[in-house]
């Protein structure tokens, strides 16, 4: 029975052996200025062969093992249960939701400085998935150059700080502006792809931002970034040690309380969690409205939508726009938690983190993309004693998630609507 | 109200419609029936908007409309069902109706995240019309189920039903009773029917079912390669020599 198994066992073996010895079996070492190729340890060498007999045998038996497997009881017993009814799962869900918030809340005065820190990432990363989110989970235009929109918002801030020494404040929503303006100008070249297309342009927007931003030295500082971006305060208050800008009070001496550095990043945190909360339920609001519902119409049947009278081109532009409005929101928050900019920190790999977050969470969802975004943003920090595996740990991840829940880790749900019975 | 004078498309080398007139009064069924490839479809696409017509006129109200942007057109309350069911497959069957009627709920994007209690109101009218539209066609059970998921004679309800409640003057039905069963047909029948009748709409079809189309129409087009063949109502079409060579078949 395991005759005909026996061949592809073989390759599979094979296969392991190929890909993994030349990685593991080998090291380089360096004996004065040459570098020499040495064999690795026995023991590793053991283990690639170990490895290799395991996958022949699975592979030799995999119907067996997978017949007996199937007849185990299922391990998770929330699988097949029923969907919940609506009226539960709302209230399920705004619990959850305001205990979310409430942590959210009490997280900065327990946590350490370089946790809060952390959590203000995730809550950037939070604004900038929401927003992709609204271009590529309910529009359905796949869009691989979401990080420019971001780095218009980071940048905006920074020069304008710099040339005119505008504060956070007005920062926020002209950084946020100049970003949407930038999604509108992308929105019209691409008003006639879809699919592959879409996503090559867009890929495209996003490497000539990134690329002018390098190369206009005298304007951005080129690869040097840009430096001093002020904190944001709080009515004139600094956060800083000493008072930098004429007229303002400092926050230590104004309260009366010792200085401390922990104050600016909880100060930081707390503006991120207010504007991310913003964005979601700004979001949520637009899904709800004939604009979001627009947005899903657009993606499920472009023509049935225009026989309808829904313009693609007032849709599709207002899908990017808004996306890329919340990425400058996102942005403007970086470049002042950062201090510093520079194109390195909006290379495409972002864009790819980004969309990622959107996929893993389940397009459309909200509550998915938020997880998603804690986890993404995360693990790979509590990951960093692998840190030589902490990216084919984080591939893996992606690919068994898509194995296995291609929806999404908390897929959208629609909701329902009570309707009332016309005479 | 609508005219369509020598209306000709022209594919490459291939003349797919060639000089077709055919015109709709107000509270009128017009039928437009032919063998297959015969380019009724090309008509009806020329018509929405979806093509461009390479000569002739479409009046609509005494308005040219012919290439105008298809959205425009079904603005003017000239709206189409096609041949095979469009639908927002993964949004449910109420929101399927609610994207219809994005025309009567145009509000701005403030006072829609705000929830003024205009947008209320405006929204409430919109649910109203959309059960009231359900009910007519017998899918208020159906509301939040995905209409992706619904049978085929429920989708091409739902697809009259999401046409209907942009509350259009001329409705355009593609081949409505493909895939349905008699018991479907009779009562699409009625429907439109009585679409004429109490909602003072007009329409034009496509239609392969001689009976629906001999049953309700008040006047019958046929095509035949591109080129019209014969107009009247349904007795003078079902005497006529041509047609009866041509489509009906000979005995």
């Amino acid at each position: 029975m395991a005759a005909h198994n026996l061949k592809h066992a073989l390759f599979c073996a094979i296969v392991t052996l190929i890909i993994s010895y030349p990685i593991l079996g080998f090291n380089l070492a360096s004996e004065g200025i040459d570098v020499t190729l040495e064999g690795a340890k026995t023991s590793t060498v053991l283990g690639v062969l170990l490895a290799a007999l395991i996958v022949f045998l699975f592979q030799l038996y995999r119907d067996n093992i997978m017949g007996s497997l199937r007849q185990l009881p299922a391990v998770n017993p929330l699988a097949n249960r029923k969907p919940m009814e609506q009226s539960k799962r709302l209230k399920l869900e705004s619990t959850l939701l305001t205990l979310m918030i409430i942590g959210a809340l009490i997280w900065p005065f327990i946590a350490s400085r370089g946790a809060v820190d952390l959590a203000t990432l995730v809550l950037i990363y939070i604004m900038l998935a929401l927003g992709l989110n609204v271009v590529v989970g309910l529009a359905g235009l796949l869009d691989l150059g979401y990080v420019a929109f971001y780095a218009v918002g980071a940048y905006s801030f920074a020069l304008l700080s710099q040339y005119f020494g505008i504060s956070f404040w007005f920062a926020l929503p002209i950084g946020a502006l100049l970003a949407a303006l930038f999604g509108l100008v992308l929105g019209f070249p691409v008003l006639r792809l879809r699919g592959d297309y879409l996503a090559i342009v867009t890929l495209g927007f996003g490497e000539i931002i990134r690329i002018l931003l390098n190369n206009m030295t005298s304007l951005t500082g080129g690869p040097n970034g840009i430096g001093g971006i002020p904190d944001p305060t709080l009515f004139g208050m600094e956060f800083g040690r000493r008072v930098k800008e004429e007229g303002n009070t400092s926050f230590h001496e104004t309260f009366g309380i010792a200085y401390s550095g922990e104050h600016k990043v909880i100060f930081l945190y707390l503006i991120a969690l207010v504007l991310a909360v913003i964005t979601a339920i700004a979001i949520r609001r637009l899904m709800r409205m004939p604009v979001g519902r627009a947005w899903e119409a657009l993606r499920e049947d472009e023509i049935a939508a225009k026989s309808l009278g829904l313009s693609r081109t007032a849709v599709k532009l207002s899908a990017f726009t808004i996306g890329a409005f919340f990425a400058g929101f996102a942005g403007t928050v970086f470049a002042s938690k950062q201090g510093f900019i520079s194109p390195e920190s909006f290379v495409f790999l972002e864009s790819a983190i980004i969309l990622a977050i959107v996929v893993l969470g389940g397009m459309g969802s909200q509550m998915g993309v938020i997880l998603a975004a804690i986890a993404v943003t995360i693990l790979p920090e509590l990951a960093r004693e692998f840190s030589e595996y902490r990216m084919a740990i984080f591939g893996a991840a992606m690919v068994l998630m898509m194995v296995w829940r291609p929806q999404g880790l908390m897929p959208m749900r629609r909701i329902h609507i009570e309707l009332k019975r016309q005479e | 109200m609508l005219e369509v004078q020598n209306l000709s498309m022209r594919f490459g080398g291939l003349l797919a419609v060639d000089q077709v007139s055919l015109d709709v009064q107000e509270h009128e069924i017009v039928a437009i029936i032919g063998p297959n490839g015969a380019g009724k479809t090309t008509v009806f696409n020329c018509m929405s908007g979806f093509y461009k017509p390479t000569g002739g006129k479409i009046l609509f109200e005494g308005k040219e409309i012919q290439g105008k942007p298809d959205y425009k057109i079904s603005r003017l309350g000239l709206v189409r069902t096609f041949q095979h069911v469009r639908l927002f497959s993964r949004m449910t069957v109420v929101e399927n109706l609610l994207v219809a009627q994005h025309r009567h709920l145009n509000t701005n994007l403030l006072s829609g995240i705000l929830k003024t209690p205009n947008y209320r109101e405006k929204e409430q009218k919109s649910l109203d019309r959309a059960a009231y539209w359900l009910d007519r066609v017998g899918l208020m059970d159906m509301a939040n189920r995905d209409a992706g998921n619904l049978a085929y004679g429920q989708q091409r309800r739902l697809e009259i039903a999401r046409c209907m409640v942009t509350e259009p003057k001329l409705l355009m039905l593609d081949e409505p009773a493909a895939g349905l069963n008699p018991a479907e047909t009779k009562d699409l029948n009625q429907l439109i029917i009585s679409l004429k009748e109490d909602y003072n709409v007009s329409v034009v079809l496509i239609e392969h079912d001689m009976s629906l189309v001999m049953d309700i129409s008040d006047r019958i087009n046929v095509i035949n390669q591109g080129r019209p063949l014969a107009s009247g109502t349904p007795d003078e079409i079902r005497r006529n020599d041509d047609v009866i060579k041509a489509y009906l078949g000979e005995a």
